[in-house]
């Protein structure tokens, strides 16, 4: 008799765990929750946490609740691959990441191999802000999905804004010293040698990520070089520290970035006083003229205290939703079928799709830039007063950039 | 160019400066208690969250007054009750004890504001650019935090040579032992270091705070080349310290601005070795290794002179 209750009282909890396990959808956010990239990483993870707020209220995926499962990896690759094994063991199937393509590379590899050795156990993977071009061509994977526009996309969108600015003659570029920050550079220069050729390029500065406390040295060489623009990805505490050295020194050039709209960059750019000089490139910002999108924010900004950063994360949220809905399935390789090609109406408003070749989401793409306010633009960001203001817009059709990328199927 | 020498050798010496601030208090500690204290750059950002708050209570300057000696206060408390107790168990425990310290006062920091950066501002007053160099502004907040640095260490080197306590505490450094059989109370003498040397912490967390980003990691970002700076300037030695802040503040500094590379000085790689490991260490710039700059030093004094630049002691 005490034996039968001592296996019951085992088994009874494992029984238990597993039913519970199938009563949720869990997706495992793997993200810099401490160290230099958590100040965006721990952003993200109460955009995802919101999202799946969002989608529970409305009854779950396939009747079932969406938990985000937070995961630290320190912006740091082999820890991110320990978080995605201790994941997967405790039952997660579907991983979302997005900060450092130095990271995305190294999961894209793992899940791709992991599923190949675990097939009918297969696991997805969201990539919601790693740009690396190299994911979706070179390195791409049937089992990976970027809803953010790769670099070359941005770079082909920046540089063909940059070439309706004839006072631009020198640009400045720093970036960091990793596979994405690479990649900038040398799409910046090869795009703006055949776009502007008699734009010169005055340095090419590659600075390691995420260590940089002070960046007056580098603002003190941009001077030196007589820059009167300056083309950067930096992300997470790089921008937000390079702008606000700019600030001190009285640096006035044109900045022109990916992630100006960060933690800390909004306030960095007000203290510069450079009033719409600083421009970002997203797939969305809080002041676009968009009624859904802007009430979203409303709630958004209300709930969590933040400004949403991701619109794309808004984007994978639902479209995994409405691809389960449509597979009627949570099986990875059915949700990663019904993916393919979906068609899906973008967070800010007009046509995205998810492109079956290579995994690559292409939406409408906004240049804006940071500065006083009209009526028109009712949001400002980190209390500074100022907000984002459109400067262009580049539709779904005008990103499609080709491919590389030979997709194994499973 | 000269635009470029000049306002590097302005902030190298200001973050030399910044950094000698929290080494002075860390060489001290190092060389009495005989620990190396993996929580000092913590008071230092403790002090930089604690001058944050108050700013937003009364305001910069009672900021500026308030929480180094709160930190202060809070380094007294932990080697009273804190390190004291441990020092029973041998060094490895008091080393573990700062270790575990440094971890808690991260966690606690995150824990009340939070992971991302908290907007601490220049005050108004100090809000403008002292001065225009080449057309390259010099921020006055800046200018403040070189004369602060200053003043504090003048005012530690007066200190040190010219009182009681000052006495006690050099002769404390060499032959602690010695200055206890004496009858000083060389508990108290601790503390009081402690205290004050984690205090010189914060005055650095308090100015660097609105000068760079405050936030959760700022002590794991500056903590590594405190170590570098102590063991350089040679252990217990102030000036040492002092030296050493400035050669790597200034080092780092210009190496940033370097753009040599071996590719630079000799000509491109031969296209056969393009595509191997050869060609990173060509094409590396000096700017590019900056930051590893100052740990390469430390190799190459722990090789070549132990005991540091002005130490008189083995490491």
């Amino acid at each position: 008799m005490r034996k039968l209750a001592l296996i019951a009282s085992i088994a009874l909890p494992m029984l238990g765990g597993t039913a519970m396990a199938q009563e949720t959808v869990k997706i495992g956010y793997i993200d810099p929750l401490s160290g230099g990239g958590a100040s965006v990483g721990e952003g993200g993870l109460k955009t995802f946490q919101f999202l799946a707020e969002e989608l529970n209220a409305k009854g779950g995926i396939l009747g079932k609740k969406v938990e985000i499962v937070p995961l630290d990896n320190k912006t740091n690759p082999q820890e991110s691959l320990i978080q995605a094994q201790k994941a997967i063991d405790s039952g997660v199937r579907y991983l979302t990441q997005g900060n450092g393509s130095s990271v995305a590379g190294a999961l894209t590899d793992f899940v791709t191999k992991y599923n190949e050795r675990n097939p009918g156990k297969e696991v997805l993977y969201f990539n919601y802000a790693a740009v690396d071009p190299v994911l979706t061509n070179e390195k791409c994977s049937f089992y990976h999905f970027r809803w953010d526009a790769s670099s070359d996309i941005k770079m082909e969108a920046l540089t063909n804004y940059m070439k309706t600015t004839p006072s631009i003659k020198k640009v400045y570029l720093i970036n960091q010293d990793y596979s994405f920050g690479q990649s900038v550079r040398t799409q910046a220069r090869a795009m703006l040698k055949t776009k502007r050729a008699d734009v010169e390029i005055v340095g090419d500065e590659l600075h390691p990520l995420l260590k940089i406390t002070d960046f007056a040295p580098y603002i003190a060489k941009i001077k030196a070089s007589g820059a009167d623009s300056v083309v950067t990805g930096n992300w997470g505490q790089d921008i937000a520290l390079l702008l606000k050295a700019a600030a001190d020194a009285g640096l006035k050039v044109n900045w022109y970035t990916y992630y100006a709209g960060g933690a800390g960059g909004p306030t960095a750019i007000k203290q510069t006083g450079l009033n719409h000089q600083v421009f970002q490139i997203t797939e969305g910002f809080a002041n676009i003229d968009h009624k859904t999108s802007a009430d979203f924010e409303k709630t958004f900004r209300a709930k969590v205290n933040l400004s949403l950063w991701y619109p794309r994360a808004v984007n994978e949220m639902r479209m995994f939703a409405a691809a389960a809905e449509k597979a009627k399935s949570l099986e990875p390789v059915k949700v990663a079928q019904a993916l393919e090609d979906a068609k899906f109406e973008v967070f800010n408003g007009g046509d995205g799709v998810m492109r079956k070749d290579d995994h690559q989401f292409f939406q409408p793409i906004y240049i804006s830039s940071f500065g006083e306010r009209t009526e028109k633009e009712p949001f400002d960001e980190e209390n500074t007063g100022w907000g984002w203001k459109l400067a262009a817009k580049v539709d779904t059709k005008d990103t499609m950039l080709p491919t590389t990328c030979k997709m194994e199927r499973p | 160019m000269l635009e470029l020498i000049v306002i590097s050798t302005l902030n190298g010496i200001l973050f030399g400066m910044l950094l000698f601030l929290m080494a002075s208090g860390l060489t001290v500690i190092f060389s009495m208690l005989g620990v190396l204290n993996f929580a000092h750059a913590s008071f230092y950002m403790l002090g930089a969250f604690f001058g944050f708050q108050i700013s937003r209570w009364f305001g910069f300057w009672p900021a500026l007054i308030i929480a180094p000696l709160l930190a202060g206060g809070l380094g007294a408390l932990v080697e009273r009750f804190g390190l004291r107790q441990v020092h029973k168990n041998g060094h490895v425990a008091e080393l573990l004890f700062t270790f575990g310290l440094a971890f808690a006062i991260e966690e606690i920091v995150q824990i009340i504001w939070g992971k991302s950066p908290v907007d601490f501002r220049v005050p108004p007053l100090l809000d403008f650019p002292a001065f225009t160099i080449f057309s390259t502004n010099y921020p006055a907040f800046k200018m403040f935090m070189l004369l602060v640095s200053v003043i504090i260490f003048i005012g530690l080197l007066l200190v040190l040579k010219r009182t009681r306590i000052g006495l006690i505490v050099q002769a404390a450094l060499t032959h602690p032992h010695m200055v206890g059989h004496l009858g000083h109370n060389v508990g108290r003498i601790f503390m009081l270091v402690f205290g004050v040397g984690t205090a010189l912490a914060a005055v650095a967390g308090v100015i660097a705070g609105p000068a760079l980003v405050t936030q959760s990691n700022m002590a794991g970002l500056l903590g590594p080349i405190l170590f570098v700076v102590v063991v350089v300037g040679g252990l217990g030695s102030l000036p040492g310290a002092f030296i050493a802040s400035l050669l790597i503040g200034l080092i780092q500094t210009f190496a940033v601005s370097m753009d040599g590379s071996l590719a630079g000085a000799f000509g491109p790689l031969s296209p056969d070795y393009a595509a191997t490991w050869l060609s990173d260490i060509w094409n590396v710039t000096i700017a590019q290794i900056a930051p590893i700059m100052p740990y390469l030093l430390l190799v190459l004094i722990l090789i070549f002179r132990p005991m540091g630049l002005l130490g008189t002691r083995d490491t």
